[in-house]
């Protein structure tokens, strides 16, 4: 039996280092491997830009993973990718030794229950809202029932750019749920009659024209919807951003040019995110 | 004789605990219901053996699940000889160290406690970037195998731990060897803590998120080889329900998948293990 | 009689081999914990040397972009959702163990066992995904927000029971027979052999199993993501949202940069320091000779 055993983990072993050897044998470095890592908002989009890629040009393989806005900027700048994916604006440090093209544009906007009777809220409205100084729904003209406040955690675009347009702290905010991801937050929303948060616009026209129960509000009349940002009527948007270095290599910039061409607009439109004019 | 207090205490402690299994029964079914309810429809041959579409809104999770077996492959591959190796020295083989071997064990008490996603930074810290072995299934096993390690040897060690003394003291008076005891009399006596175990373990592992984000990675391509980025069946899951908008069929359809999988591993792990231990032990 | 074990010494060459092998593999499993340490403390060095460690117990909030780093409103949220999770799913776990082992029938009794081992496979990301869609808005009827601790603690006990129950079964079924058949030559009852007999024998598997569930409920992320509420604040009711330490790092992490990451890798810190006082507090406490 022993021997039996032995005989199994040594052949296992010798497939495993065969296989690892002809992995390595037969792939270039960085000749036709393209990584790209970080948002995960951006992830699901890259991706399919890339298979198309590879579609376009046989040999080359485009690896996408994810880890967050953050990794990707640090692994564009760290060498460890080739791009990055950042679902916001360089910041000005970054900016400083990092090159940010891009790729789509997203709205962010707020929303709530698909019973809930408002539709329109007023910029001092939501900052009394998420500032606690209003608590219930009759007093914006909605129903008898207390405010459940749906916020988005530390660090993230989504928030950033929400505190930066009602010029908000993060510290002011008085929110009754934190979320991660906008799937998250659209299904607090759903699950919840009377809860008020803000995501993605293209996550929740995506979801709120699939079935789920929600909607999203007028900001100071103005609807909110891939079209609004569109044309620039809605104020709140982020870019998108491809984050490489200053020298990125021939086949990142191959790739950043395929996936910024009106080749990709379908598959950008595909995943409710407003492809650039180009 | 039904009056005796003994008996009012049997019933009672009968009733309870038959309650409870009842009540965690109805609970389970819900939640497994409720996963069945919104995932069969998704469940169809081609969902098994395509690769996905659309950011697996269509498509299927043939991919994935070659690279989660692959996964799983390594990361047991890895745990049986260190985790049984382990439980048989802490059991067997430490007490003139005895210091040495309680520090082991507390160590992986501990370990058991760490948060899958700091296994996740680590892993991708030493076996991605510092052992250079870039976003790959060995990367995610690898770390997986960490994680699963205290659960398999503790679960093990206690299997030997019960094991009685006599039984060891028996083979030594007849002259056999310690490393024929273990092989022939020991394991297959523990067969059932070191079965308990490595499902524990292994139900652990496939469950895992946090950790393979960062060391196996996000990429759905069927893999090339061990060293290729493969993404594990509960990141689909992960991605689908919580990242892309309009996944939620598909990620039950794929939470109901993983549950069949583990199902069949679990079963085939209970049936090889019974199988050996009773041709070894006849009564323990 | 633990000492006896040492006078059996083989000095078969084979023997000697095996023994090295074996130390060999513990060491790898020793030096795992020992790699991790370092690496959350190297992590978490910049944080500690630019903030020091007072300010994680005396600032205003937990607010790292507005440079405010108080742990101690999510301290009090991990320690809170795991007492809660081990007393509830505890003695679940361990009666459904007991019914197993002792109370099923047989045919039903392995039935019910691969039941319970699927759900010890079942992702956390699927516990946490029902937990918000079904258990969330079920609690929030009852009481808003939904997205609270007792959410929290009660997709924790169901995460941990199958532990409990797996381990605790197994402890149950190593206890040897001599001792169920003299209990029952000298009349006991069920309950009684199991009382006094089966469970005194079968202790240290049933502390191991505790510990492991509860130093695995300290560690879940996923789950209590998706269903605390993640607001850092000191809970006044089991209504309350909370924010726990394995949640705060996953939901910052990704983007997090320099001091903020760092910060969270002290969290991570402390999260060990919590795991490592709770197994040396069992360790001390449950002491059982091994019987022989």
């Amino acid at each position: 039996m022993i021997r039996q055993i032995i005989l199994l983990l040594v052949s296992l072993g010798l497939l495993l280092f065969h296989a690892g050897c002809q992995e390595s044998s037969t792939s270039k470095p960085s000749e036709n491997k393209l990584i790209i890592t970080g948002s995960s908002t951006m992830a699901p989009l890259v991706a399919d830009i890339g298979k198309r890629f590879e579609s376009k040009h046989p040999g080359v393989r485009v690896d996408v993973q994810t880890g967050g806005s953050s990794r990707g900027v640090q692994d564009a700048r760290t060498g460890l990718a080739h791009i990055g994916m950042a679902s916001r604006a360089l910041k000005a440090q970054e900016a400083q030794d990092l090159v940010g093209i891009t790729l789509a544009k997203d709205g962010i906007g707020l929303i709530v229950h698909q019973d809930n009777p408002v539709t329109n809220l007023t910029t001092q409205q939501v900052i009394d809202i998420y500032t606690g100084m209003i608590t219930h729904w009759q007093a914006v003209g909605g129903s008898n029932a207390k405010i459940v406040v749906v916020n988005k955690a530390e660090g993230r675009g989504t928030l950033e750019m929400f505190l930066a347009h009602f010029h908000l702290a993060n510290a002011d905010i008085r929110a009754d749920v934190v979320i991660g991801d906008n799937e998250q937050g659209i299904k607090t929303v759903a699950g919840n009659p009377h809860a008020l948060g803000y995501v993605s616009i293209g996550t929740a026209e995506y979801d709120a024209t699939h079935g789920v129960p929600i909607r999203l509000l007028q900001l100071d009349g103005i609807p909110a919807s891939l079209e609004t940002v569109r044309n620039g009527t809605f104020p709140i948007s982020r870019p998108l951003t491809l984050v490489t270095t200053t020298q990125p290599s021939t086949l990142a910039q191959t790739f950043i040019s395929f996936a910024t061409s009106s080749d990709v607009h379908d598959l950008v439109a595909q995943h409710y995110f407003i492809p650039l004019a180009s | 004789m039904s009056n005796h207090p003994q008996a009012i205490q049997d019933v009672f402690a009968k009733g309870i605990t038959c309650s409870v299994a009842i009540f965690l029964m109805c609970v389970f079914f819900w939640l497994l219901g409720d996963i069945a309810l919104h995932g069969l429809s998704g469940l169809t041959w081609e969902f098994l053996t395509t690769s996905p579409m659309n950011a697996g809104r269509e498509g299927g999770i043939g991919p994935i699940l070659v690279s989660t077996l692959l996964i799983l492959l390594v990361c047991m591959t890895a745990v049986l000889p260190i985790g049984l190796g382990t439980a048989i020295l802490l059991s067997e083989f430490s007490h003139q160290f005895e210091w040495a071997g309680n520090l082991i064990r507390r160590s992986l008490d501990v370990l058991a406690g760490v948060p899958s996603i700091v296994f996740g930074l680590f892993g991708n810290a030493f076996f991605c970037v510092t052992l250079g072995l870039g976003f790959s299934i060995v990367s995610g096993g690898l770390t997986l195998a960490c994680m699963v390690l205290p659960i398999f040897i503790r679960s093990t060690e206690e299997g030997f731990r019960g094991l009685p003394a006599d039984y060891r003291f028996s083979t030594a008076a007849l002259g056999l060897s310690q490393t024929s005891t273990l092989v022939s009399l020991l394991i297959p006596a523990a067969m059932p803590a070191l079965l308990a175990g490595f499902i524990l373990g292994l139900g652990r592992a496939i469950a895992e998120t946090a950790a393979l984000i960062f060391t196996s990675g996000y990429v759905d391509r069927m893999p090339a080889s061990l060293w290729d980025s493969g993404r594990a069946l509960s990141i689909h899951i992960y991605d689908l329900s919580m990242n892309v908008p309009g996944g939620d069929t598909n990620a039950y359809a794929s939470a109901l998948v993983l549950v069949t999988l583990l199902f069949m591993i679990n079963a085939g792990a209970q049936a090889i293990g019974h199988r050996w231990s009773s041709k070894k032990v006849i009564a323990a | 009689m633990i000492w006896s074990l040492n006078i059996i010494s083989s000095p078969l060459h084979r023997d000697q081999l095996l023994r090295w092998a074996l130390w060999g593999c513990a060491s790898m499993a020793g030096l795992i914990l020992v790699f991790i340490v370092m690496f959350l403390v190297l992590e978490s060095i910049p944080a500690l040397r630019h903030l020091g460690a007072s300010r994680f117990m005396l600032d205003s909030s937990w607010h790292p972009v507005e440079d405010s780093f108080n742990l101690l409103p999510i301290i009090m949220g991990t320690l809170l959702a795991t007492v809660g999770a081990i007393l509830l799913a505890g003695p679940l776990g361990f009666c459904s163990a007991l019914f197993c082992e002792w109370y099923a029938p047989p045919r039903f009794s392995s039935l019910y066992s691969r039941f319970i081992e699927l759900l010890a496979g079942i992702p956390s990301v699927v516990f946490g995904l029902w937990g918000l869609v079904v258990l969330v808005p079920l609690i929030n009827h009852w009481h808003p927000p939904g997205a609270s601790l007792l959410t929290g603690i009660l997709i924790l006990a169901l995460m941990i029971l199958p532990t409990i129950s797996l381990l605790a079964q197994s402890s149950l079924a190593q206890v040897p027979t001599e001792y169920i058949r003299g209990a029952a030559a000298l009349g006991l009852g069920r309950w009684a052999t199991l009382r006094r007999v089966i469970i005194p024998a079968a202790k240290s598997g049933l502390w191991t199993a505790a510990l492991l569930a509860t130093v695995r409920a300290l560690g879940e992320t996923m789950a209590v993501l998706m269903v605390c509420g993640n607001v850092v604040q000191m809970p006044s009711s089991v209504f309350n949202p909370i924010r726990t330490l394995t949640a705060n790092m996953a939901l910052e992490m990704s983007y997090a940069a320099d001091d903020h990451r760092s910060a969270l890798f002290v969290s991570g810190v402390v999260l060990l320091l919590m795991v490592s006082i709770l197994v040396m507090t069992a360790t001390w406490t449950s002491r059982t000779p091994r019987h022989v």
